[in-house]
């Protein structure tokens, strides 16, 4: 918060470089204004993950909330997040020739991490 | 089903586990150009439904109930999702056909899907259960009423992506999604916000789901509402925008705007121009109209006036949505009789300005379109800093939203969050370069190429396909707490279930409450403390004073209590007045045939009403006329001796009086001074006298004199059925 404790509405100073605008033109000035605001907005979210993401790939994969919650947590715990979680889960099976739920419920009961991390050639923490 | 049946919420929470939702998506009215009813023609009304409960004034109009072309949203959580469902019913049948489900208190900071039925507050947990049995049970709502029913909750909080699959796979319909909601007025990380939103914003567009942004609320928590206009259209442009290239179509994308204003301010001269400007600007976009809820009190009389005038400005712009506020939203969690108020509100205004815009039109130079253009440069000018400061989040970090200055004008009061502060900082990660997800609409990097997909082509392929191709793989979860479930509710409440039990109810089933409306005669000070000695000696427990009025300062005072009644009534014990015994439309042609009958009517005493009277006796209503009856009007305002001497005149066989004024009960004093006429004039026992109105009870209408009174509801059949058999009856003796 500023300090500052009050700006005069100055608004027929700042608007002067708008006086001359179309309507149409105007409305063009707005979306473009809106894009360059949101397009770094949307790089961010293309480039990032969160768990909450995760957790929703996994109950995409068939998981209910409760394991999915917990299989974030723990591949958050083993450095493997920015693979993705679905992706540990999917690398398991594919490693261990298991179907999906099954990868990911041994993963629950804290099996398979460090096959996991193997392939993935991500260093063992523990 | 059965409109005298009711909706078996036990049925309804059977086999949950197998339930699936018929469809997905957005379903909007169907327009019907011209829609003829009742002789009247409307412009801009939609397909009507199979079952509703039309306007109170309906009856003078064939009972036709005309539906507006707008989607009309209730919003129905009063912390039980099980006694909602039955209140879902009711808006239904009022004209509702998007039921918002408001999320209890705390919801949007639980990381993670609530599962089972938990009892809320101030809203409902929302969780599979849940969602489930609402959906179900709107199945049946909407077959019975035979509309389409939107149902909708949030997807918002923490769990923004965890609950959008969760609305995706059990066919919700509509969602709240706004990322500056998150950051705005529930303190949640902005990185974390959006990098959230679009994952949640990529599901949607999967699932049809129509999304409403958040921006409503700037108005509610803006120290002064109507100055946050510049701001607001900023907000709108940043979700709308940022949802378009993440997927959705901008048909699903709606505007959540609210006229930020309200009486005694000129609501119009406010409302008006920012209306027109946010659908200048954002013509692609859908509009939800929401109404003010700033300037909501007590009064439910004052908030559905501002609802009225908000309906005005969306039927002077445009709404493809039209919120409804309950008018006492207020002064409690909104109970069963204002959301049907406020639907029938919506309904009442929107057709009742039918074709509105075929007769007016917006002025093209002057104050209107001088305001519209101010509004937005000020937008534009918003944007401009906002991008000089380093962008949206230096700008939230920076104060620059929900300030109360009309922006270029600054207070610096506005809600500041920190980039890196609030609940869930650093919880956001960067994806490594063979990050990948083999699940159908993941928004983002992924790198399906390692495992030879190619870039268009579905990751969920690896897995067989995710739950949104095959949801079989879905893992339903039925409760978690033994103790806090619906099962345990209604083990509480199942005895006024489908049963021969009731009590007073105004949310939960059992609870007991209702309202006494009492105006005294004293200081306000005064009237609260009578009032709830008035609610003690009438046994109402937990008595509290809702709402209070100054009729005058000294003179008096309206005080409305609510408190809780322990009374159980049982239906098996009631004795039903009797239904009226009636002859047939024959039977009675016939006797009048045989026997030609003649009666006098008019509206007795200095009463100008005349609609009733008419309806009862003329032949196009249905009226006594289309029996054969002869009938002599005599108009309104009629002195009671001028209509038994007209009688005498005729030799007419009955008269009708019509006495729509009641006060002072000078509706029966006339019924006797007629009955007393007719004795001085030695007529009585030869003229039937009958009295109608609406405010006349047929045992006290008998007591003050006259051969029969008829209320609310009567149509000419009653009346001629009773005409014949009282002049067989006289015949007879």
């Amino acid at each position: 918060m500023s300090n500052r404790k009050f700006r005069e509405d100055d608004f027929e100073i700042r608007r002067k470089h708008l006086e001359q605008l179309s309507d149409e033109e105007l409305k063009n000035r707005f979306w473009e204004l809106a894009d360059q605001t949101v397009t770094p907005l949307i790089d961010l979210a293309y480039k990032n993950t969160t768990p909450a993401i995760e957790r929703s790939v996994l109950l995409r994969m068939g998981f209910s909330s409760l394991e999915a919650k917990d299989i974030v947590e723990k591949v958050i715990n083993n450095g493997l997040i920015g693979k993705g979680a679905g992706h540990v889960v999917y690398r398991l099976s594919q490693i261990e020739k298991i179907d999906i739920r099954e990868a990911g419920l041994k993963l629950i009961s804290n099996h398979g991490w460090n096959i996991v991390k193997d392939s993935f050639g991500v260093k063992n923490h523990e | 089903m059965n409109k005298n049946d009711k909706l078996n919420i036990l049925e309804i929470l059977k086999d949950l586990d197998k339930y699936e939702p018929r469809r997905r998506g957005w379903a909007w009215r169907e327009p019907v150009a011209n829609l003829e009813m009742a002789g009247n023609t409307y412009s801009d009304a939609s397909k009507p439904l199979k079952n509703s409960i039309p306007l109170p004034a309906a009856k003078y109009f064939d009972n036709i109930d005309p539906q507006p072309i707008q989607v009309i949203t209730s919003e129905i959580a009063s912390g039980r999702f099980e006694d909602d469902i039955r209140r879902m019913r009711m808006a239904a049948w009022h004209g509702a056909d998007h039921l918002m489900v408001i999320r209890t208190a705390g919801q949007s900071h639980y990381d993670g899907l609530i599962e089972g039925s938990p009892q809320g507050i101030g809203g409902v947990p929302i969780t599979r259960k849940q969602v489930r049995a609402q959906r179900k049970a709107l199945d049946i709502i909407e077959d019975e009423v035979g509309r389409p029913i939107n149902f909708h909750s949030y997807v918002s909080g923490v769990a923004g992506p965890d609950i959008a699959v969760m609305f995706a796979e059990e066919g919700v319909n509509g969602a709240h999604q706004d990322p500056q909601y998150n950051v705005l007025y529930r303190n949640i990380n902005m990185v974390r916000s959006f990098v959230d939103a679009a994952e949640s914003k990529k599901i949607m567009a999967w699932a049809d789901i129509l999304q409403i942004d958040g921006a409503h609320n700037a108005n509610a928590t803006a120290m002064v509402a109507w100055k946050v206009m510049p701001e607001l259209m900023v907000q709108h442009a940043i979700n709308s925008l940022f949802s378009e290239k993440i997927g959705m179509k901008p048909g699903n994308i709606a505007l959540s705007t609210v006229p930020p204003t309200a009486a005694p301010a000129p609501d119009l001269k406010i409302n008006l121009p920012y209306a027109k400007a946010l659908r200048d600007f954002f013509d692609k976009y859908k509009m939800r109209a929401q109404m003010n809820t700033k300037y909501m009190e007590s009064s439910t009389r004052e908030a559905t006036v501002t609802h009225v005038l908000n309906m005005m400005i969306s039927k002077l712009t445009s709404a493809d949505i039209q919120s409804t506020i309950t008018p006492d939203e207020g002064r409690n969690v909104p109970w069963h009789m204002y959301n049907v108020e406020a639907c029938d509100t919506a309904k009442q205004a929107l057709i009742g300005m039918d074709g509105l815009l075929e007769m007016v039109d917006l002025k093209k130079d002057g104050y209107l379109p001088n305001k519209v253009r101010e509004l937005k440069e000020r937008a534009i000018l918003f944007f401009e800093e906002l991008l000089a400061s380093g962008g949206f989040f230096q700008a939230v970090e920076d104060g620059f939203f929900i300030d109360s200055g009309i922006y270029p004008e600054r207070n610096y009061d506005g809600i500041s969050r920190k980039i890196n502060g609030g609940i869930g900082a650093n919880t956001v990660f960067e994806r490594d370069e063979d990050y990948f997800a083999p699940v159908t609409a993941h928004f983002g990097y992924n790198n399906v190429l390692q495992y030879g997909l190619k870039a268009d082509e579905s990751p969920a392929k690896l897995i067989g396909g995710s739950t949104f191709e095959d949801r079989n793989k879905i893992q339903y979860i039925d409760e978690l707490d033994e103790e806090d479930n619906v099962n345990v509710r209604l083990e509480t409440t199942k005895k006024y279930l489908n049963s021969n039990l009731i009590k007073p109810e105004v949310e939960w089933a059992g609870d007991g409450i209702l309202v006494v409306d009492v105006t005294l005669p004293t200081s306000i000070r005064y009237a609260e403390a009578a009032a709830l000695v008035i609610a003690k000696k009438m046994n109402l427990l937990d008595a509290e004073i809702i709402h209070r009025e100054v009729l005058q300062n000294a003179e008096a005072t309206r005080i409305q209590i609510k408190g809780r009644l322990d009374v159980e009534i049982d239906l098996n014990t009631l004795v039903l007045a009797k239904e009226p015994d009636l002859l047939s439309d024959t039977e009675i042609r016939e006797y009048v045939s045989n026997n030609p009958m003649t009666i006098i009517a008019g509206t007795v005493g200095e009463d100008e009403h005349s609609v009733g009277l008419r309806e009862i006796i003329d032949i196009k209503h249905g009226g006594i006329e289309k029996y054969g009856i002869n009938c002599i009007y005599l108009g309104t305002s009629v002195p009671i001796t001028k209509l038994v001497d007209a009688a005498i005149e005729a030799n007419a066989d009955a008269i009708l009086m019509s006495t729509i004024i009641s006060h002072d009960d000078v509706h029966y004093k006339n019924m006797k001074k007629t009955h007393d006429y007719a004795m001085e004039k030695g007529v009585r026992d030869k003229i039937i006298i009958i009295a109608g109105g609406t405010q006349v009870t047929p045992e006290l209408a008998v007591k003050n004199g006259v051969d029969a009174g008829f209320s609310r509801g009567t149509k000419g059949h009653h009346v001629a059925s009773f005409l014949v058999k009282k002049k067989v009856e006289m015949n007879e003796n």
